[in-house]
């Protein structure tokens, strides 16, 4: 009943509309076309005026609602997204005072240069000058931002430093994996044919260095002021870590591994302080569209102090222990992850 | 014109001159159905583009309840959808390929066969002066095999497992995979046919377009003295004869790869359990064939949009279009740079960074030649004298949502940004100002402006202020808080965000966009319903030339036959653009130089 009295409504509205809009024809062969046109042309230059006036009284009012609720006020989680931050904030100055003057120019000239009796336009067909000058001051401009942007863009996506700490970010349909390298700081060999329902990864436990690989689900711990080194894999379709906080992403593209490095500087619990919220959460969203399930497929960062980070890293036991509990003497396992916390780099 | 000889009822609302030039006989069919007259083409290829904008429009309000109300349930949805909307409630599955078609249908069928199917069919010989395009015969297979696209497309719609649903790029494997989502089942098989169905409609097009530009202008109308329109149609049938080919070619692999169980793009692919023997393939080489007519694609759209309304403005300010030259020569750089940046779409793809960083150039050297088209557009406005016509109301709002996308393509060229940046809500907001509703002010502003060539008929300027003020204002309401979404790092293509504490703050936000984008779809039938009422019902027109414009066109009669001209083709003697020269308010390129006037371009 209700969904039947909208729509009879939105008729009626449009019935409204169209009588108005019949009726203003007749009255404009009554007053003489001339006369109307006039007329519109007068309303129509006012509006647009208005529109200048209050579309930019608009930009600025969503700027009061919204900018509070993007990642800018906590400031970027890593230290390279820092880069991106500044890069955008020039990006905006530049844009932001191009858009305004344009738009004012737009606007304006439209209400100011509205036909009139007693005006003739003007014969301006071209001036080399000042198209020169519309064309190198946009190019200087462009060049300017290209070097700032390649700049920040070539120390992100070179090299990761070498003593990162290496974690393997493997997306399937709809979740994320991470692996661990271990003791000996070597990710075990993989061959997707040896995939089953246990090893769902497909390691190949043939190579020792799998065998002190650690492999967990969903969530993801990482030492503050280290470097990461995410080593990126999926298993069926283009997904993608999407680290909005940390200002990244990188695809996950099944059969051509990708990295992505990036140096968290807040802990989570420090950036529950700094954003007042205790909920607050490193979330990596799929940001490649991956099928039905991808607005769900959901991963965690936790940021935290080397302790805590080593502390966790020793309560974790490899994946070969817990696939073949008989090949492995338990003590090994134990040694395995003392070991770790030996080799990781000690800077805080 | 005398209507003693009505000799075929369905005459009427024709000419009777053609009939006396060419005395064939025209029935029902071979005048409306099976027509080679190219103005009859393109009425077919609007009328489609109308409908195929309904359904695509209707599409992003539905997905729109969904991201507006995620908690609510529309029983009539169930109605509607079927299974799709069990209890009222949009399955995610079903969300995606809502998602896919609207972009599809907008991209391909509305803005790409809508826009510049009709404007380049239209307005291509009547402004270079030339009786039909080179080639009638192609031209009318080029709307029928766009109609057969369209067919195939719709049906996809109903088939069980739904149409496709990994998104308009289509990027494999979800796409090649039916193991992993019901829209890579027979639905995107129904998607690619579709689609070289359209490829080979939009060959026949611009081949047909770029012979009919170099080879029938009439007789003094030489290249530089085109109206910009028929250049910007120019550049857009190149760039489509060059870069759709590239996406028939990566269509017919990815069905190779779907039906053969070849691996062009497929390596290393575990997919619900099954573990896939393809091995070799690379799901980036997919996007490298896809991007290379994609990004072309987006000036495919923009292009005409910018002709017209350049066109439009000048026409409507009484004034020179400001720099014809430059116009010419931005719209050529655009179209050159356009086959030069594809790759900008795939930086996160794992691209190498040095090959990235060209890409960041060459996609940022696109602001130089857009800037000098919009000063120049400001330039024309500045001292000029400005009838506010609906068409121009429409290209003066073109122009200001080209400036706002324009500039965040800044951000989003600039490859650092677009770490952040990439498939978030900002990417959304930029190319729907950009190229999607700048690309429909294109497209009404044209309409609006042609209409009384089309159909001997104007539209009631009521209803089109209206429709112009509520879809100007609505789409700024739409897309402009979207930039802030997307800063906030919010991902495009998501059904729902109540899962996550990083992105479910602007519940209220995508509610009040939801709205909008409601009132905006229903705005559009106030076009829909002046544009068929006005055909038939509208104010007639009586002056040959109502806007007081160069072109050739307006020295066609009222409702020109097939042929245009009754008699001789007119000869041209200077530019389109010779408005407010010596005093005179406007002079057809129709007219000889005077002995006595000033030298202009």
């Amino acid at each position: 009943m209700k969904e039947f009295l909208m729509i009879a409504l939105g008729v009626l509205v449009f019935v409204v509309i169209f009588q108005i809009a019949k009726a203003s024809e007749y009255v404009s062969v009554l007053k003489g076309e001339a006369k109307t046109r006039k007329q519109n042309n007068k309303i129509n230059a006012f509006f647009l005026l208005g529109f200048l006036v209050f579309g930019l009284i608009g930009v600025w009012y969503c700027n009061e609602l919204y900018y509070g609720k993007t990642l800018f006020p906590q400031g970027s989680a890593s230290v390279e997204g820092e880069e991106i931050d500044r890069m955008l904030l020039i990006t905006i100055a530049i844009t932001g005072f191009v858009f305004v003057i344009t738009q004012a120019l737009l606007f304006w000239f439209s209400f100011k240069y509205q036909e009139q009796d007693n005006r003739k336009a003007l014969y301006f067909a071209h001036s080399n000058k000042l198209e020169l000058i519309w064309t190198i001051v946009p190019a200087i401009t462009m060049m300017v931002l290209v070097v700032f942007g390649l700049k920040a863009w070539f120390k992100i996506t070179g090299d990761a430093p070498k003593d990162s700490i290496v974690v393997e970010v493997t997306g399937h349909q709809f979740a994320w994996e991470f692996r661990y390298p271990g003791a000996d700081k070597v990710l075990g060999k993989k061959n997707y044919k040896l995939t089953t329902a246990k090893n769902n990864l497909g390691v190949d436990f043939d190579d020792p260095a799998s065998h002190d690989d650690i492999h967990v689900n969903t969530t993801m711990h990482i030492p503050v002021g280290v470097p990461v080194k995410m080593v990126i894999h999926s298993q069926d379709v283009i997904h993608d870590v999407g680290l909005p906080h940390f200002r990244l992403k990188m695809d996950a593209v099944p059969g051509i591994p990708t990295t992505q490095w990036f140096t968290p500087k807040i802990t989570t619990a420090d950036m529950k302080k700094k954003t007042g919220n205790p909920d607050f959460t490193y979330e990596i969203s799929c940001d490649q569209l991956c099928g039905a399930n991808h607005f769900a497929m959901r991963g965690v960062i936790i940021v935290e102090t080397m302790e805590e980070y080593k502390k966790w890293l020793a309560e974790q036991t490899s994946e070969y222990s817990t696939l073949f509990p008989a090949k492995v003497p338990t003590q090994n396992v134990a040694d395995s992850a003392k070991l770790v916390t030996q080799v990781l780099p000690q800077k805080k | 014109m005398s209507s003693v000889a009505t000799v075929h009822h369905e005459d009427v609302h024709g000419s009777h001159d053609s009939h006396h030039e060419h005395h064939h006989h025209e029935t029902f069919i071979s005048k409306y159905i099976f027509s080679q007259d190219h103005k009859m083409i393109a009425k077919q290829f609007l009328v489609t583009g109308i409908i195929w904008a309904i359904i695509g429009g209707l599409f992003s309000v539905i997905f729109r309840l969904q991201l507006g109300y995620p908690e609510a349930t529309f029983p009539w949805l169930e109605d509607l959808l079927g299974h799709w909307a069990a209890g009222g409630k949009l399955k995610p599955e079903f969300y995606y390929a809502l998602v896919t078609m609207h972009g599809t249908i907008l991209v391909f069928f509305v803005l790409t066969a809508g826009l510049s199917g009709t404007f380049a069919n239209f307005l291509i010989p009547l402004q270079v002066g030339a009786r039909d395009m080179a080639s009638p015969m192609l031209n009318m297979l080029s709307y029928w095999f766009f109609f057969l696209s369209s067919i195939i497309m719709f049906s996809s719609l109903f088939v069980q497992t739904g149409p496709a649903s990994g998104g308009w790029t289509i990027y494999p494997p979800l796409s090649a995979l039916g193991e992993a989502s019901s829209g890579a089942k027979i639905g995107m098989d129904l998607w690619l046919v579709s689609m070289a169905m359209f490829i080979v409609s939009a060959l026949l097009g611009g081949l047909n377009y770029i012979t009919t530009i170099l080879n029938m202008r009439t007789k003094g109308m030489s290249m530089t003295r085109l109206p910009l329109t028929v250049w910007a149609l120019f550049f857009t049938a190149v760039l489509g004869v060059l870069s759709f080919p590239v996406l028939l070619s990566g269509a017919i692999l990815l069905l190779f790869d779907r039906n053969l169980g070849t691996s062009f793009f497929l390596s290393d692919i575990v997919v619900a359990g099954k573990i896939l023997p393809n091995e070799g393939g690379s799901a980036i080489l997919f996007q490298h064939l896809f991007w290379f007519l994609g990004h072309p694609e987006v000036y495919i759209i923009l292009l005409p949009a910018m002709g017209m309304s350049s066109e439009i403005i000048s026409i409507n300010s009484r004034k020179p279009i400001f720099g014809y030259m430059a116009m010419v020569g931005s719209i050529f750089a655009i179209a050159i740079l356009a086959f030069l940046v594809w790759a900008h779409h795939m930086f996160v793809t794992g691209l190498n960074p040095f090959l990235g960083s060209v890409f960041v150039l060459l996609t940022l050297l696109i602001a130089v030649p857009s800037a000098i088209k919009v000063f120049n557009w400001l330039t024309t406005l500045w001292k000029a004298n400005i009838r506010f016509t609906p068409g121009m109301l429409f290209a003066i709002g073109f122009v200001s949502l080209f400036i706002s996308g324009g500039l965040t393509g800044i951000f989003l060229g600039n490859s650092a940004l677009d770490l952040h940046l990439h498939d978030t809500y900002f990417v959304v907001a930029h190319f729907h100002i950009v190229m999607g509703v700048a690309s429909m002010f294109g497209m009404f502003a044209g309409v609006y402006h042609w209409f009384p060539k089309m159909f001997g008929r104007f539209m009631n300027n009521t209803l089109a202020y209206i429709h112009f003020w509520v879809t100007l204002i609505g789409a700024y309401l739409i897309f402009w808080p979207m930039h802030y979404q997307g800063l906030a790092g919010m991902p495009r293509r998501y059904y729902d965000f109540s899962g996550w504490s990083s992105f479910n703050m602007f519940n209220g936000l995508n509610e009040f966009i939801s709205f909008v984008a409601m009132i905006v779809f229903a705005a559009q039938f106030l076009f829909v319903y002046n544009f068929f009422y006005s055909m038939y019902k509208g104010r007639k027109v009586t002056d040959l030339n109502p806007w007081g414009a160069n072109t050739l066109e307006w020295t066609t009669p009222l409702n020109p036959g097939h042929g245009n001209w009754p008699g001789e083709i007119p000869e041209v003697y200077r530019g389109a653009y010779d408005y407010a020269k010596d005093g005179k308010e406007f002079i057809p390129q129709t007219t000889p130089v005077g002995d006595d006037e000033s030298k202009g371009h």
